[in-house]
């Protein structure tokens, strides 16, 4: 896991991660985060019914599933976005139901959003600097008198400089994020996330908008937080993203997980199938539905 | 025509007490609009704790100086939380709606004959200055040099004024380019952003509302100290010319405010100035002298309509920043 890897050479796959055979809701080794009877309805629609699931820690995780499956909102439940009708969710052991958003943070779980959310009007540097945890200027009195934070700033700027110059970010510290294209943006944003030293980085399609040269240097940068050490969890429509980097897939349908394993035999688990062709197959899918459909058929078709 | 005067007039507006008191009242806004994205349409409620806070206790109850400004402080950080902790959850325009109706009812509250008592009904408040005055330090007479010439009251007051308006420029400054000042920027830009890399946007909300509340509160006493105080002041149009001279000046800026209202009152002091003397040298038939005082504010609207068409970052706001608004 910890040897080097060059940008085109093939992820190193993290194994074994769970107890017994794969199958919804499976005891892993090491989970890092533990989700138990997590249910939101909005009226009438139940958008995620997520009776057990578990995260392994020090692992790539995927979340897919068809559109409206209930990723996002899983996502939003469990960083505190959103309140869940019932449930129970743990993070490192720490319960997690009903803390607020920023505590989550806090404690070391980072999210991005689908929507990148780079904040226009801050250069890129304060972007940057705002993701540091625990800065004691951020304390309207201390902030008063720059003595007090001047040193633990230039620290933070020091290792913002590193982490842009990572992400090939640093020509362009002194920008307006808001310059930034798309594809940079979430590049910033992945940054700025890891500003905090999270252990549990959570990505809401990290690939969305970028373009393909770009692609391959976020896959690169999510391979590096494994082995930096950190969790990753992510959802993705991109299935050959996610069976590249993948270790772990939990797949979901309709607010519910139908299906977990590893990449290569949960895409020909029958479930998954059925939750991408089974209840459209009649109807019109439309651009982005026949992009999965085609995409997913040709990853059945490689693994035969 | 006597120019003389008109331009006399319109200096005086230059350093004028009450030019510094909507400085004061147009950086409290910048706190909460332009650095923090809280749309507070209520700083003339603000301004009115301020300045009752101020002249109920000195009048009525006797207090010494400080003890009526911490009266005004305690009632203005009241009032902000009572706006705040409903509000600061739910979306921007929510503040708005609440801040514009809490200031009006506040401002009827103060007219109402029931507590007149206290607040003087819509007669207001006079001579509660006599405790302040007797810190000052300027002799007795009038005195100064071109038009500004003034008795020892005004120039007191006016110097007082314009301390605590740089005080609370510097203080502003410092603030903002501290990382409590970044946190309360990306905030503006983003709060959910804000909110995922583990900051209290609550809090900061709050304590934004509270500073520039409190700015808002030392201008209504700055506001009411050369004259007596009236609930009429406080109409929500104080609000609007106060948001005037926030986007005259620049609203993210620290000088934006101050530079702002020093143009707002030269130029309305100027324009009431000559078309009253224009109107009664006959050059505009078809008005009155009534009409004359009114046509001052419309002049103002159209200004402020020009600057938000084309230059909407103000005088001394970022070109580069309008570069990105969509």
């Amino acid at each position: 896991m910890s040897s080097e890897t060059a940008p085109t050479a093939k992820p190193v796959k993290t194994t074994g991660l769970h107890v017994g055979d794969a199958a919804p809701g499976v005891k892993k080794v090491d989970p890092i985060l533990i989700a138990d009877g997590v249910k939101r309805t909005f009226g009438g629609l139940t958008a995620v019914d997520v009776e057990h699931v578990e995260i392994p820690r020090n692992a790539i995780t995927a979340l897919i599933g068809p559109n409206g499956a209930g990723k996002t909102t899983f996502f939003n439940l469990l960083t505190g976005f959103d309140k869940p009708d019932t449930g129970t969710w743990s993070f490192e052991g720490k319960p997690l139901a009903h803390v607020p958003a920023y505590r989550v943070a806090r404690m070391g779980l980072i999210r991005t959003f689908q929507l990148t959310k780079s904040l226009a009007l801050l250069s890129v540097m304060d972007n940057m600097k705002l993701g540091a945890k625990g800065q004691t200027g951020e304390n309207l009195f201390r902030g008063l008198i720059p003595a007090i934070w001047r040193k633990q700033d230039s620290e933070i700027e020091t290792k913002a400089l590193d982490l842009l110059g990572r992400f090939k970010l640093d020509a362009k510290k002194d920008d307006y994020a808001a310059s930034l294209s798309g594809g940079q943006r979430k590049l910033l944003e992945m940054a700025r996330a890891l500003m905090s030293d999270p252990t549990l980085v959570m990505l809401d399609e990290p690939m969305a908008g970028v373009n393909p040269a770009l692609t391959q240097s976020l896959l690169d940068h999510i391979l590096n937080l494994k082995q930096e050490g950190m969790t990753v969890l992510f959802v993705e429509h991109d299935m050959h993203m996610v069976r590249h980097i993948a270790d772990w897939v939990i797949v979901m349908a309709e607010g519910r997980v139908v299906a977990e394993g590893d990449p290569h035999t949960v895409m020909q688990d029958p479930a998954v199938i059925d939750a991408y062709l089974g209840a459209h197959h009649d109807a019109d899918l439309g651009a982005t539905d026949t992009e999965h459909v085609e995409a997913l058929k040709e990853l059945i078709d490689d693994e035969q | 025509m006597d120019w003389g005067a008109i331009f006399g007039n319109a200096a005086v507006e230059l350093i004028s007490p009450t030019t510094a008191a909507y400085a004061l009242a147009a950086l409290g806004l910048a706190i909460h609009f332009g650095y923090t994205g809280l749309l507070n349409f209520g700083q003339a409620g603000f301004m009115l704790l301020g300045a009752y806070g101020y002249a109920i206790p000195a009048l009525k109850l006797g207090w010494p100086v400080w003890a009526c400004l911490l009266t005004s402080i305690v009632a203005s950080v009241i009032f902000a939380l009572i706006l705040g902790i409903p509000t600061l959850r739910l979306r921007a325009d929510y503040l708005a709606i609440v801040t514009i109706a809490a200031a009006e009812v506040l401002r009827l509250v103060f007219t109402t004959n029931e507590f007149a008592a206290v607040t003087g009904s819509a007669n207001g408040l006079s001579e509660y200055q006599r405790g302040i005055l007797e810190f000052n330090p300027f002799p007795q007479g009038r005195y100064g040099f071109g038009p500004w010439v003034f008795d020892n009251r005004v120039w007191f007051f006016l110097v007082i004024a314009w301390i605590v308006v740089a005080l609370a420029a510097v203080f502003t400054w410092l603030i903002m380019r501290s990382p409590w000042g970044r946190v309360v920027k990306g905030i503006r830009e983003d709060e959910d952003a804000v909110r995922a890399l583990g900051k209290n946007v609550y809090s900061y909300k709050m304590q934004s509302l509270i500073l520039g509340g409190l700015f808002g509160t030392f201008a209504g006493i700055l506001f009411v100290l050369p004259r007596a105080v009236v609930p009429s002041y406080f109409q929500p149009s104080l609000t609007f010319f106060v948001y005037a001279i926030l986007l005259l000046g620049g609203a993210a800026t620290i000088l934006g405010p101050i530079v702002g209202s020093i143009v707002f009152w030269v130029l309305l002091s100027f324009f009431s100035g000559f078309i009253a003397r224009a109107v009664e040298q006959g050059w505009l038939p078809f008005m009155t002298q009534v009409q004359a005082g009114q046509i001052r504010f419309i002049l103002v609207g159209v200004a402020i309509m020009l600057i938000v068409v084309f230059m909407p970052q103000g005088i001394l706001g970022n070109k580069k920043e309008l570069a990105f608004v969509k």
